[in-house]
């Protein structure tokens, strides 16, 4: 099997805080090979984008333990100037809000030059300006030539992601992390920047880790996924065992909100309560106080990933039934 | 600050895309530039059209205001107005070096402590507080007279007690800046630290630190003036408003002298107050400290 671009081991974050220490990330292990496109799902402060933002040392805040390794280099712990040559080079990111991921005071171009410029300083003005059109025909703006002298409010939401895109991928990245990218646009520009995700992970071969609450992005683009709660990887299945069918209470739970086209339904459903403070985790399995199969036995100890058929999920309950299977 | 994101901005064209003359610049502002523009052309130009000498004695003593000698002549005869308008050169060259270097020096220290945090940020905002805990003409004028009087020395003396000021407005600016998305968001693709600071955060965290110097352009002069009025400043015989008032202030029937130049102080100092809460105004800055 081919080694991962990125894999990340036990992964940990913990934010000192007045009430004690959350922690936001209980060790996660990911791997993510060349050119697949891999979603991280979960509510709100399930940890996914704090994930993601330690990967590239962006926490400077937060106590980061355990291993994230790109290629051969360690990232966590990493130097500044190892992590500087990473970020945008090696793994790029793309934010969630595209109104205010860009910076106001600059023209398009002259950011794209700037982000260019930071990892390969030899292009001259000219160079930077000619491949900042060609990326923006990349990423399907029309008229790139003239929107390169264009100011970020003078662009949509729409153009400003792909913007965004464009500069994550001017230096060629290998892995691009899209932490929610399309939350804040409209559902038909949603679609557009998917599609064009896409494209871009085909064309280039590139890893795209998909950070996102919204499971009907993640049906039609990602290769795996791994929906996390409290800060804990709680199943990983391949993309249509979890649609067909969803191992933990949790994944089961949350497309279960999803609203159907098939059947008549007069309520989206949704899941009662809310995701567990990472301060005062509750013991046992953190979504036990919400499970609807939930056992007295859940709250004593905290499921780990088990295997199960195509996919690994943490739940006693599942994992429970599978030795029951297995002794039947 | 806010209507950087805001949906009516995006509709509206951009201010300096308008024509003609900027929407702040009436009323009261638009006086003061007028009195501004006029001063600086007082000063650049005054030697070349004053019919007389400030420094020699050209009429009788302490005559009052006539056609001959508008505002008089003082004790030794030397003519008030002529002095009065050339001490603009003093005062006004003064003031912005004073403002500039403060600037400046605020900048650099303001821009770094608020950016880089940690013990770099504690150590330098400590200078600032030390200095900020003296009222500033008190220790303008301990450093002055330890330095020696003198115009250079006062001068630098106002830069001493004045960019603290600026620093911490910066720092503060800075601080909320740098907590933007699309600052972080240059982090994760690997701009570079310090072209973040020059490029991103320094931009839209300059607007206070400009209006703030506008306003204080006028409080450097009175300060100048005040300097110079206890001996400190500019000595006799040069033209210069607070020295003059410290004459006139011995003339006391001669009232003509010590008004000239108290007239000249008011004018600049409200000139600028004026344009500069117009510009806060204008660019929506919250009072300053």
């Amino acid at each position: 099997m081919a080694e991962p671009v990125l894999s990340l081991r036990d992964l940990r974050v913990t934010f000192p805080t007045p009430a004690g220490p959350a922690r936001a990330v209980r060790g996660i292990d990911l791997d993510v090979m060349a050119g697949e496109s891999v979603a991280v799902v979960g509510e709100s402060g399930s940890g996914k984008s704090v994930t993601m933002l330690a990967t590239l040392g962006l926490l400077p805040k937060a106590e980061v333990s355990g291993s994230v390794r790109y290629n051969d280099t360690e990232l966590v712990g990493a130097d500044v100037d190892t992590l500087r040559s990473v970020r945008g080079r090696r793994i790029s990111m793309v934010f969630q809000d595209p109104m205010t991921s860009l910076n106001p005071v600059l023209t398009i171009g002259k950011q794209m030059a700037l982000v260019m410029k930071a990892h390969q300083p030899e292009l001259s003005k000219k160079d930077c300006r000619s491949k900042a059109v060609d990326l923006l025909h990349q990423v399907a703006i029309p008229q790139a030539a003239r929107r390169i002298d264009a100011y970020p409010h003078e662009l949509s939401g729409g153009m400003r992601q792909r913007v965004m895109i464009a500069m994550s991928i001017a230096n060629d990245p290998e892995v691009l992390i899209a932490d929610e990218p399309t939350t804040a646009l409209d559902v038909t520009v949603q679609a557009q920047i998917m599609e064009l995700l896409q494209t871009l992970r085909v064309e280039k071969n590139l890893a795209l880790v998909l950070i996102t609450h919204d499971l009907g992005v993640v049906a039609g683009s990602a290769d795996r996924v791994a929906v996390m709660y409290a800060g804990r990887i709680v199943e990983r299945s391949p993309v249509r065992d979890l649609f067909a069918d969803p191992q933990h209470p949790y994944s089961r739970a949350l497309l279960e909100c999803l609203p159907r086209l098939d059947q008549k339904q007069e309520v989206v459903s949704s899941i009662g309560g809310t995701p567990p403070n990472p301060a005062d985790l509750p013991t046992g399995c953190p979504f036990a106080p919400r499970c609807p199969m939930a056992l007295p036995s859940c709250t004593q100890a905290e499921p780990t990933l088990v295997r199960f058929r195509t996919s690994e999920v943490a739940c006693n309950i599942v994992s429970g039934g599978d030795r029951a299977e297995a002794q039947a | 600050m806010t209507h950087v994101n805001s949906a009516t901005d995006v509709i509206a064209p951009p201010r300096r895309l308008r024509k003609g003359r900027p929407e702040w610049l009436r009323g009261p502002a638009l006086v003061g530039v007028i009195a501004i523009v006029a001063w600086v052309l007082v000063a650049l130009t005054v030697p070349w059209w004053t019919p007389y000498d400030p420094l020699a004695s050209v009429g009788d003593r302490l005559v009052g205001p006539s056609l001959k000698h508008l505002m008089g002549t003082d004790q030794l005869g030397r003519d008030v107005f002529t002095r009065t308008l050339w001490g603009s050169r003093t005062s006004l060259p003064v003031a912005f070096v004073v403002i500039v270097s403060s600037v400046i020096l605020g900048t650099l220290v303001g821009a770094v402590s608020g950016f880089f945090g940690g013990w770099i940020d504690a150590v330098l905002m400590r200078f600032v507080d030390i200095t900020m805990a003296f009222p500033p003409i008190l220790l303008a004028m301990a450093i002055t007279a330890s330095l020696g009087p003198g115009v250079r020395n006062a001068l630098i003396a106002m830069v001493l007690v004045w960019w603290p000021i600026y620093a911490r407005l910066l720092r503060a600016q800075v601080i909320a800046v740098k907590q933007r998305e699309y600052v972080e968001s240059a982090e994760a693709i690997g701009v570079k630290r310090f072209t973040i600071l020059r490029r991103y955060v320094l931009p839209m965290a300059y607007t206070p630190v400009l209006v703030n110097a506008t306003m204080d352009f006028g409080q450097v002069v009175l300060l100048t003036a005040s300097l110079s009025f206890i001996g400190l400043g500019a000595r006799p015989p040069s033209p210069e408003w607070g020295a003059m008032i410290t004459e006139g202030a011995t003339q006391f029937y001669s009232w003509w002298i010590a008004t000239a130049p108290g007239l000249a102080i008011l004018m600049v100092v409200l000139a600028f107050n004026y344009l500069g809460d117009a510009l806060r105004d204008s660019f929506d800055v919250k009072a300053g400290l």
